[in-house]
């Protein structure tokens, strides 16, 4: 078994300074769609320039590095004791190199451990056994501006009119991008699990981020559904930063899981436009990087 | 584009409007969620008394304060290891949460400018109107570039909060943003979400 710290470091610098191409193409075109001279422009105009520095200069998109959030595809053999230690090591490693803000603060005493390691938790890792011998990380940078305005609903909602049907999400969904206004830097991407429990809703719609923009949802329902939400949430008029403009969302990624009979959870994570992910690949001892989390 | 220089004169204020484009230089001093409340508890409201280098900090603080501005934001900075700092990454951190402190500590230091992102609500607009100071909305993100306009990291005060939430003294040179609260009680947030809403509230009647 290697050991891939070295290139789980390669991993996480090129999360945090290189934004992948459907999401710098979707901002381009967000660029287009708003009037010359507005500030809408402006911050978008900014925004594309901000990337392109960043990726010229190896540092961070945003200095809100974020969570990382690892997600270890391993085939058998591998010992996630020993993966573990090596992400947490490149983790340290990357906070030094200025690729990540230390980012892990002790909620009870206050203090930032400085080199963003925490308990378990911190960073987040999940790791899943898989046929094959391939090993896949993916991680996302996921910032606290957007997580903050990330929500979960429980349906039916009566405010909202809101019952436990695709037009009852299409609803929720809709007030959570108006409650976040530009809170979370629009223009986002939503990650929208329906169903589940609390806990593996949200943990859902997190992992839904790490679609490319411009997939179709294999299920048609969800694909329609995605399209509209998509629609919709830009005809609020929020435009970029909140500035007011014409795109307020980038990108809709929605996934449904079974659910108990009780409970209708639709969970609603935002991603800022930094929507900040990458994939390692490990065959062997050939490791290479994709901007794609498809298979 | 107005090119604005700290510290601000209560005219130079005055005559900013929503929507004005805006590019800064001169001294700012970062603060975000760990200052505010630091700032409140043991300078305003009093109910923590100064510790440790407290009182050599807000020495050096306040003068810089008067006129000045605070910006919300938490950065990735380079050079720990040899306090030869240098700011890497420098985007603005989401304004709201300021909300509670914000208009005491703009009043009690006169604080000109409030520079963040995502714009705050109505106690800050009213201490905006009164003291007279700006809501300066930096691009959320743009870390790497607004970083670039980082001419200087003039030093740290309570480098304990953590390098986040630490208050950084900086200086710049051509800081982009853009005015979406002014001090004649106009606020682009507002605005906006009062039009979303009502688009809101169409797109959930069909």
């Amino acid at each position: 078994m290697r050991d891939l710290t070295n290139d789980i470091l390669e991993l996480i610098r090129r999360t945090s300074t290189d934004l992948p191409p459907d999401v710098e193409q979707a901002l381009g075109a967000a660029r287009q769609r708003e009037t010359q001279g507005s500030a809408a422009r402006g911050a978008l105009d900014t925004i594309l320039e901000n990337v392109t520095l960043a990726r010229r200069d190896s540092s961070p998109i945003c200095q809100d590095t974020g969570t990382p959030i690892f997600i270890v595809r391993y085939p058998a053999g591998w010992s996630t004791r020993a993966l573990r230690a090596q992400i947490r090591e490149a983790i340290a490693q990357a906070t030094k190199k200025a690729y990540l803000r230390p980012n892990a603060v002790d909620s009870l005493s206050g203090k930032n451990s400085g080199n963003n390691l925490g308990d378990d938790t911190f960073p987040t890792i999940h790791f899943e056994e898989v046929e094959g011998k391939t090993l896949t990380i993916d991680l996302l940078l996921k910032g606290g501006g957007s997580e903050n305005v990330c929500a979960q609903y429980s349906l039916p909602h009566t405010g909202l009119g809101a019952g436990r049907d695709l037009e009852g999400v299409r609803r929720v969904v809709l007030d959570a991008v108006h409650q976040a206004q530009g809170q979370g830097c629009a223009p986002g991407v939503l990650g929208i699990a329906i169903g589940g429990d609390r806990g593996s809703s949200y943990m859902a719609s997190k992992e839904a981020l790490l679609r490319p923009l411009d997939d179709v949802n294999p299920d048609r329902a969800l694909a329609d559904l995605e399209a509209r939400i998509l629609r919709e949430t830009n005809e609020l008029g929020i435009g970029p930063m909140g500035f007011g403009g014409k795109t307020t969302v980038l990108g809709v990624k929605a996934c449904g899981l079974h659910r108990l009979p009780a409970s209708f959870f639709v969970s609603v994570s935002y991603m800022c436009w930094a929507c900040r992910r990458r994939r390692m690949i490990a065959d062997g001892d050939a490791v290479r990087y994709s901007d794609r989390s498809d298979p | 584009m107005i090119e604005l220089t700290f510290p601000l004169s209560d005219a130079a204020v005055r005559d900013l409007k929503v929507g004005d484009p805006v590019s800064l230089y001169g001294t700012m001093v970062t603060g975000r969620d760990a200052a505010h409340k630091w700032l409140i508890d043991t300078f305003i409201k009093k109910t923590r008394t100064p510790q440790g280098d407290d009182a050599q900090a807000i020495e050096a603080l306040t003068p810089l304060l008067k006129g000045g501005a605070i910006y919300h934001c938490g950065p990735v900075v380079a050079g720990l290891d040899t306090k030869q700092y240098r700011f890497v990454a420098a985007g603005p951190t989401t304004s709201i949460r300021e909300e509670p402190y914000q208009a005491d500590v703009l009043q009690h230091f006169g604080i000109k400018a409030v520079i963040g992102k995502g714009g705050m609500a109505a106690r800050t607009l009213a201490a905006c109107q009164s003291v007279p100071a700006v809501y300066l909305h930096a691009i959320g993100g743009a870390a790497t570039l607004i970083a670039q306009t980082v001419t200087r990291v003039v030093g740290v005060h309570k480098l304990d909060f953590g390098v986040p939430e630490a208050l950084w003294v900086i200086e710049v040179k051509a800081f982009p943003a853009v005015v979406t609260m002014d001090s004649h009680g106009h606020s682009l947030h507002a605005e906006v979400e009062a039009q979303s809403r009502a688009a809101l509230d169409r797109l959930l009647k069909a």
